[in-house]
């Protein structure tokens, strides 16, 4: 909480903010070599995905956090992008192309598939718009699994191998880059290249929140009626919130597919959807830093409890009694139920959420609805 | 009274409702109303519970498609059931039952009634430039004065739902006023407040007319709207029964035995 606090406290100190912003830019340049020096890579890799769930998280909230329309199938665009990716630069079609070429493709194939989605769930709320974007999502997914036939797109449930890996012409972040003498591997290229997307996916969200756009959603989460009252055109600021997280899910994608080397229909189930969604919730929905946080953390939780579940056990017990694996998903279970329990405006609301779940209400607005 | 309704007759026209009906499956909520709004006068539109004045107010503001007639505004045909036109076209509203933006500071609420007259788009708001640096600005700028016009400057940062009943009436207000209406129309605006209240509400609403807009007025306190109105129509079972200055419509046989529910004679 203290921790917090000092952030909020750093809104309004300008120089010290300035110093935390190039404290934090030399921590999270250096970050990688420490990761990988004194821990191994596999926990870099597991940083470079929680800068992924991170930009999908992002992206989710603006349909979720600010313009309240609950979004079951999210990962539905995430698989749009990595499927793009996958059919244009791989052995699949021989197509090579690059990266600079994809990312804005599949930010847009998912932005228009995201206005696919929004158009006939326009006058839907709530628990009604969650069955629908939990069928679309499965639909993508089961497409994705039966493309193989007559014409082999998707190559089916057996997925798409021979990814090339993310590259710029000749320059590809599968080999160690060798750069004024310096040597950057290929997991700390890859970092670098997903923590750039992410904060110009931070910068975006921050800049559309505090915009006459962000505002009309937030109005349209509050009160559609109202909000239509005052001059909003609910339909396209709707299908804007839906085109533009789900163009952020896209390029989290694209990312995705190029940095795994392998894409099938099994990486979008519904359950990657739900833990997206858990990341804005449980982060604190519709704050930026909250919803960061919550990307981080979930991403890193289950992975703790994979590698700590079994050395704690054998110091305890002297000998493994539960399958670390099995355990993993129970302990992860428990967490959200304490957050939720005791936190449930979130783990970092916003300033505004967390009175609203502190009761100061009058509920003068409830009455009479 | 009279010196007032005299003037009203020579000013143009504003709101021209011809022939408007609505009905909901077999009941018929409005039938064949016509009226029409003078620019600059305070119009108020009065009658029992349930005699159709909301549902006007709805078909007026494009939330309901009306049956049959048409609306006239500033000499233009309004499109059926696109509020957001309506918004655009200059007519602000306020709700019966407060609708704000409960989660959002009352500053916040009034930046979005700025919404209408206002353009920045996503591009805008990522690049942030000069132009959409100084639209945000002057939205901010409005929204203060607003405030401060209706007396809840002091409560600008407050969530609206922690306002109290009457700072969340003036808060409606402020925020219909932010589209820079032609014609405010205030649904029973006076509704559950005191004497007090009332009465600073009164003077408000003078005001917002003394400084141009037209205002039309839903109210049941008739005190209020025979003192405050220029003209006043009152509705009976979805038909108008009568139009007129107030001491006249007070008089109105029709418009007692609506309100009393028989013949006094």
């Amino acid at each position: 909480m203290a921790l917090l606090n000092s952030f909020e406290a750093l809104r309004h100190d300008k120089r010290g903010a300035i110093a935390a912003t190039v404290m934090l830019g030399i921590l999270l340049a250096i970050f990688p070599f420490v990761i990988s020096s004194t821990f191994s890579n596999s926990w870099l890799r597991i940083a470079d995905f929680a800068m992924l769930y991170i930009m999908l998280a992002l992206g989710l909230n603006i349909v979720v956090g600010f313009a309240g329309l609950l979004d079951m199938g999210y990962i539905a665009f995430y698989a749009v992008g990595a499927y793009l990716y996958a059919l244009l630069s791989s052995t699949h079609f021989g197509l090579h192309f690059p990266i600079w070429v994809i990312i804005p493709a599949g930010a847009a194939l998912a932005g228009l598939f995201g206005a696919l989605l929004g158009a006939p769930t326009l006058r839907l709320r709530g628990d009604y718009l969650a069955i629908v974007t939990l069928g679309f999502g499965e639909i993508v997914r089961i497409f994705m699994n039966n493309l193989n036939a007559p014409i082999n797109i998707t190559n089916g449930p057996q997925g798409i191998t021979g990814i090339d890996p993310i590259h710029f012409g000749n320059l590809s972040l599968a080999k160690p880059l060798t750069f004024l003498g310096f040597t950057i591997p290929s997991l700390h290229a890859y970092y670098y290249l997903f923590l750039a997307l992410a904060l110009f996916i931070i910068f975006v969200t921050i800049r559309l929140e505090n915009s006459r756009i962000g505002r009309a959603w937030v109005a349209i989460r509050e009160d559609e009626i109202a909000a239509k009252s005052c001059g909003i055109n609910t339909r396209n600021v709707k299908l804007l919130a839906f085109t533009m997280g789900a163009s952020f899910g896209g390029v989290a994608g694209v990312l995705f597919a190029g940095f795994q080397g392998f894409v099938s229909p099994e990486s979008f189930n519904l359950m990657e959807s739900v833990m997206v969604l858990c990341m804005v919730v449980l982060g604190g929905m519709g704050n930026i830093p909250g919803v960061i946080l919550g990307g981080i953390l979930l991403t890193l939780l289950p992975e703790l409890f994979r590698h700590g579940a079994g050395p704690v056990q054998t110091a305890i017990f002297g000998k493994i009694l539960l399958d670390p694996e099995a355990l993993r998903m129970l302990l992860f279970g428990l967490a959200l139920v304490l957050v939720m329990l005791y936190r449930p405006e979130g783990i970092w609301p916003s300033t505004t959420r967390r009175r609203e779940f502190k009761g100061e209400s009058t509920d003068v607005l409830k009455e009479g609805e | 009274m009279s010196a007032r309704s005299s003037t009203s007759a020579t000013r143009a026209t504003l709101l021209d409702a011809r022939g408007v009906a609505k009905h909901f499956g077999g009941v018929k909520a409005l039938a064949n109303v016509s009226l029409t709004i003078k620019q600059g006068e305070i119009y108020g539109l009065i009658g029992p519970n349930g005699a159709g004045k909301t549902t006007f107010f709805n078909v007026l503001t494009g939330l309901y498609h009306p049956d049959g007639g048409a609306i006239y505004f500033a000499g233009e045909k309004l499109e059926a059931s696109t509020p957001h036109k309506v918004a655009q076209r200059g007519i602000a509203r306020t709700f019966q039952n407060i609708r704000l933006f409960g989660n959002m500071s009352a500053m916040e609420n009034v930046m979005v009634g700025r919404h209408a007259r206002t353009h920045a788009g996503v591009l805008g708001a990522v690049l942030s430039d000069s132009r959409t640096r100084n639209e945000e600005a002057a939205i901010r700028r409005r929204a203060e004065e607003l405030l401060h016009y209706v007396n809840i400057a002091d409560r600008a940062d407050d969530l609206a739902r922690n306002l109290s009943y009457g700072d969340q009436r003036r808060l409606e207000i402020a925020r219909a006023l932010a589209s820079d209406p032609k014609l405010l129309a205030l649904d029973e605006p006076a509704a559950g407040m005191n004497g007090t209240e009332t009465e600073s509400l009164r003077q408000l609403i003078e005001g917002i007319r003394n400084d141009g807009t037209t205002v039309l007025l839903i109210e049941h306190d008739v005190k209020l709207v025979m003192g405050l109105c220029d003209r006043v129509a009152v509705l009976d079972y979805g038909e108008k029964i009568c139009e007129d200055i107030p001491s006249i419509v007070q008089k109105d046989p029709k418009v007692i035995e609506a309100y009393l529910g028989g013949s006094l004679a």
